[in-house]
Order: C-alpha cells, then sequence, then structure tokens
C-alpha cells in the first residue's frame, strides 16, 4: 500500500472507530442531560462541550500527560500490561472520542429533548418499562439525532489535527492519519501530493454534510421529528 | 353509593396554590366522571391515580393495591390504561402497529380484549395501514381509545379525551364511548369539565374544587342537587336513566319507565326495553296544587317537596322534589312559592314541559 492509501485507511479506520465508541459512550450521558433536572448537569454539559473551544493542543497535551508513563492513566494502562497509549493507534482513539464528544452528545441531547415527556408516559401506561420505553420510543423519534451524531463524529474525526499531532505523532501506518500526511507534504513541499489529500478531504466533507442534511429534511418531512 | 365500591383512592399532593387532597370510594363498575372547573387537580388526580405523579396516599382497584404507604407500584406495573387529552400516538408507528404496542406487552392469558373486537367497536378497520399524521383528531382518538382497551385494563381513566376536537368529531365519537360503557365491565374515571359530557356519559360523578372533592355520587343524584357550586340556573335540571316501556307509534311518542312514575317522550325510534337518559331543565318544570289535566303539557307526576332556595336572581327560586326515589328540579318566580305556600314536605303536581332525550 503507497503510504497515501495507508494514510486513508488508517483515518477511515480511526474515524470509525472512534464513531462507534462514541455512540455507545454518548447515548446515555445525553439522555441523562436531556432529562434529568440536578444542578451537576451544567458542569456536566460544560466538560463536555470544553474540547470545542479548547485548543486542540491543549487538549492533546492534558492527554499525553495523564496517558504518559508517569500520568494516574498510563500508570493504570501499564499495571494492566497495555502499555502506555501515546503514539498508539489506541492513544489516538481515545483522543478522538474525547475531542469528538461534544459532536456526538449535542445532537442526540436536542433529539432527545424534542421527544415528549407525553410519549414516554403513554408507553408507560401502555406496560412499557424505561429500557423498553427508550429502546421503542426515545431512540426511534430521536434518529435524525443519532444520524447527525454519528455523522459528524466521523466527519470530525477525519478533520482532527492538533490532539492527532500531539497524542499519535506520525508513525506511518500507526498514527500518521490524512491531516497529518498533508502537513507532511506540505512541509516538505510535496504540493502536488497535499493537492490531491486536501481536494479529496474537501470534497468528502462536502457531499457527508449535503447527504445528512438532505436526509434530516427527509425524515422532518415525514413529520417524525 | 348502592353499587359495591371496589376502587379506593385516597391522595394528598401539594399543588401550588392549594392541595390535592382527595378520598374515594368509588364503584368497580360504570363510568365516574370527575367534574370540576380547569385548575382545580382532576387531571392530576388522574395523574396520581395512573401513578404518573407522586402523591401520598393509597390506591386499590378491585381488590388489587396499587399503592400503599412507600409502596408503590411504577406506571407500567399497573393494569391501566390512559387515555390523553390531545393525540398521544406514537407517531413512528402505523395504526396497527400502535395498537400492537400495549397489547403485545401483555400476557395472552391475561387478553381479554381482542384486536378484532377493539378494531370494530371503534370503527378502525380502513385506517390501520395509515400512520398518525395522516388521521382527524377524532380518529387519532379512536385509535388511541382502542390501544388503551387493548391492555386489558382494570380500570380505564380518560383525561378530557375529547377537549381537543371540534363538535363534529366530538359527537361523532361519543356513540363509541357509549358502545363501550355497555360493553365493557371494567370502571372508567373520565375527567371532563363539559356538562354535556358529563350528562351522556357519566353513571357517577366527582365533583371537584380546589383539589377538593365537594360531592360525589350517582349522576342523577347530584344532577337534583342545588347546594353545589358553580350551578347554573340555565342549564339546571336532573339527568336520569329510564326503560322504554311502551311506544306510541301513531303519536310518535314512548314511554319512559323509571321508579317514580312514567314520562312521555318523543320517540326516537328505539326498541321496547332499551336504556334511555333523559334530562328534564329545571326551567321547563312547574308546580301545581292540584292535578290539571286541562292544558297541553300531559307529563304531570306527583312528587314531595325536600328543599327550596333562592335563584340566581333574586325573582326566581328553585324547589328540589322527590319522585319516588328520583329527585326533581323546578324553577318558578319566587311570587309564585309564595302563593302556593310551598316549602319542604309538601305535596305538589309536577307538570313537564320538556323533555331532552340525551342519547
Amino acid at each position: 500500500m503507497s503510504p497515501e492509501w495507508q494514510a486513508v485507511w488508517l483515518t477511515l479506520k480511526l474515524a470509525g472507530a472512534t464513531t462507534v465508541i462514541l455512540l455507545f459512550l454518548a447515548t446515555p450521558l445525553a439522555w441523562w442531560l436531556a432529562r434529568t433536572r440536578h444542578w451537576v448537569r451544567q458542569p456536566i454539559a460544560a466538560v463536555v462541550a470544553m474540547p470545542l473551544v479548547l485548543p486542540p493542543t491543549v487538549l492533546g497535551f492534558y492527554l499525553l500527560i495523564l496517558m504518559g508513563p508517569e500520568g494516574p492513566v498510563g500508570e493504570l494502562t501499564q499495571a494492566l500490561g497495555l502499555g502506555t497509549l501515546p503514539f498508539t493507534f489506541g492513544g489516538l482513539v481515545v483522543a478522538s472520542v474525547i475531542s469528538s464528544l461534544p459532536f456526538a452528545v449535542q445532537p442526540l441531547k436536542n433529539a432527545f429533548e424534542s421527544v415528549s415527556g407525553r410519549m414516554l408516559e403513554v408507553a408507560a401506561t401502555l406496560g412499557a418499562s424505561a429500557l423498553d420505553r427508550f429502546a421503542t420510543v426515545a431512540v426511534p423519534l430521536a434518529r435524525s439525532g443519532f444520524l447527525t451524531a454519528a455523522v459528524l463524529s466521523f466527519a470530525h474525526t477525519i478533520g482532527e489535527f492538533g490532539v492527532v499531532l500531539m497524542i499519535g505523532g506520525n508513525i506511518p501506518g500507526e498514527t500518521r492519519v490524512l491531516s497529518v500526511a498533508i502537513y507532511d507534504h506540505v512541509e516538505t513541499l510535496e504540493y502536488a501530493k497535499a493537492h490531491w489529500l486536501a481536494g479529496g478531504l474537501l470534497i468528502f466533507s462536502f457531499v457527508t454534510l449535503v447527504s445528512l442534511y438532505l436526509i434530516n429534511g427527509r425524515i422532518a418531512n415525514r413529520g417524525l421529528s | 353509593m348502592t353499587e359495591k365500591t371496589n376502587l379506593h383512592i385516597r391522595l394528598r399532593r401539594k399543588l401550588p396554590g392549594f392541595t390535592l387532597d382527595a378520598d374515594l370510594a368509588l364503584p368497580g363498575k360504570g363510568v365516574t366522571a370527575v367534574f370540576g372547573p380547569s385548575g382545580c387537580g382532576k387531571t392530576t388526580l388522574l395523574r396520581c391515580i395512573a401513578g404518573l405523579e407522586r402523591a401520598e396516599g393509597y390506591v386499590s382497584v378491585n381488590g388489587h393495591i396499587w399503592q400503599e404507604g412507600k409502596q408503590s407500584l411504577p406506571v407500567h406495573r399497573r393494569p391501566l390504561a390512559l387515555v390523553f387529552q390531545e393525540s398521544s400516538l406514537f407517531p413512528h408507528l402505523s395504526v396497527q402497529r400502535n395498537l400492537d404496542y400495549g397489547f403485545n406487552r401483555i400476557a395472552e392469558s391475561a387478553r381479554q380484549v381482542t384486536m378484532a373486537q377493539a378494531v370494530h367497536w371503534l370503527g378502525l378497520t380502513h385506517l390501520l395501514s395509515r400512520m398518525p399524521d395522516g388521521l382527524s383528531g377524532g380518529e387519532r382518538q379512536r385509535v388511541a381509545i382502542a390501544r388503551a382497551l387493548l391492555t386489558s385494563p382494570r380500570l380505564l381513566l380518560m383525561d378530557e379525551p375529547l377537549s381537543a376536537l371540534d363538535t363534529a368529531s366530538r359527537s361523532n365519537i361519543l356513540p363509541y364511548l357509549d358502545r363501550l360503557r355497555e360493553e365493557l365491565a371494567i370502571p372508567v374515571i373520565y375527567v371532563t369539565h363539559a356538562r354535556a359530557e358529563l350528562a351522556r356519559i357519566a353513571d357517577h360523578v366527582v365533583m371537584m374544587d380546589q383539589g377538593r372533592v365537594v360531592a360525589a355520587g350517582e349522576l342523577t343524584e347530584i344532577s337534583g342537587r342545588l347546594d353545589l357550586p358553580d350551578r347554573d340556573d340555565e342549564e339546571l335540571g336532573v339527568i336520569l336513566d329510564t326503560i322504554i316501556g311502551d311506544r306510541d307509534l301513531a303519536w310518535h311518542l314512548c314511554r319512559a319507565d323509571f321508579d317514580g312514575g312514567p314520562l312521555w317522550v318523543r320517540d326516537s325510534g328505539r326498541s321496547k326495553g332499551s336504556r334511555l337518559r333523559l334530562r328534564i331543565l329545571a326551567r321547563d318544570v312547574s308546580l301545581a296544587l292540584t292535578r290539571n289535566d286541562d292544558q297541553s303539557i300531559f307529563n304531570l307526576l306527583p312528587a314531595t317537596i325536600t328543599d327550596i332556595r333562592e335563584g340566581a336572581h333574586p325573582a326566581m327560586a328553585l324547589v328540589a322534589m322527590k319522585l319516588g326515589k328520583i329527585p326533581l328540579l323546578a324553577r318558578l318566580t319566587r311570587l309564585s312559592a309564595h302563593r302556593l305556600e310551598l316549602m319542604p314536605g309538601k305535596k305538589v303536581w309536577v307538570q313537564i314541559k320538556s323533555v331532552a332525550v340525551l342519547d
């Protein structure tokens, strides 16, 4: 595989893994944030939104320290015999999950908030337990939120640069994703190669977002939101 | 109450402005209407019975305790169904799958209403494959009622199920409710602030005001009382259930029998032996001390005065009477009451000018 295709494959793998993990993680979190009236929801919501405002280097810096050999997470992973996470694909996944968290939580939270409490009450009076109500009423009614969350997490992970560079470095086949490869090409004045990758990403992002809007628009027109 | 009491509800809950405090013993079958002005706590009472809101107290339904002390069954474990005020169909499911939702969640052995019955009772055959947003308001409520029945509830709760509908859909859906009252053996608690619905479908009434129960009893008895709040003298009238005893086809009249004497009313085409609900407005009743057949009014019955009160207008008096066990009300001028020397215990002849057939 050429180094370019290796970077493309690695990027897709990272984005895919991140998206899957994020959907599992963000769904309960977003549900809780949308439903609870407890005061701690505000600080928690702020923590979730932090990656939106922090420079990626700051996030990357702290993750590097946390997951490094001297950090608490690093000590834990070493004790478990996993080694340390920085400069590995696993480390990249962890960092991407954290940095893309708001892109998954926010649309899900909005979608869950728009599920009327009345629908859940109706399901309860029809004999559905809390988990049953969630799976058969809340999730289907929030499905455009799931789509948006998945697409945005995927796309944002592909567009990741700062955090990736801080945590992953630039190891071909392991942590050298597209954005880093483009940076590399520009550094070494290989503009032609940079053009191919950058142009590809540009088109990919545009097509992805247009499809998302079209699909969500169709769901909304069916009166499901 | 004359019928066996099988619903015990004792609930207390603080609300903004007042405290909901209800202690009710209701019959285990028939329609009990909870009636009162908006904001009197009747919907909250219903939600507390369902377990959707917390309240201190005790709830038992036909021998099954749902709430006692700190023990409270979660909503989904209570064998009840609730029909909400506005459309509550799941928008992502077809009519058929909405109906299936509750039906599939109860054990097969517990099913007392079949899919075919519910679809037939509520007239849904041609709607089954449709999505809820393609239905009219009345159709949606019919689906919601069928969906509720399909859970074979031990108690059916209805929270102003017709209030979001226009007059036409409302009168469209009422016959379906009548049929349910006749076909179902389960108790129904029906919250409403509309007197017309109360008169049409209730068997028993609980009147509420400011979170408290101000009166409870059979509809006929409650409709014959003069001491209740929000009395509307123009609409004041006794509602009674009668049986058609005979029909006079030549004159298009039928004889409505009840414990207190027969009344001849307009024939509505119903057969002998069927039930007929009537309303006699106080303003359509006049009194005489002797029987007078020399006049156009032919519904003349003997009654005993039980109570006399001042009307909303100072010229008017309201008279409560008993015809056998049935109460009756009349509105006359205070001058007439004075001239006839009306007082509690006095025997009079009731002259009923007109009777409304309610169903």
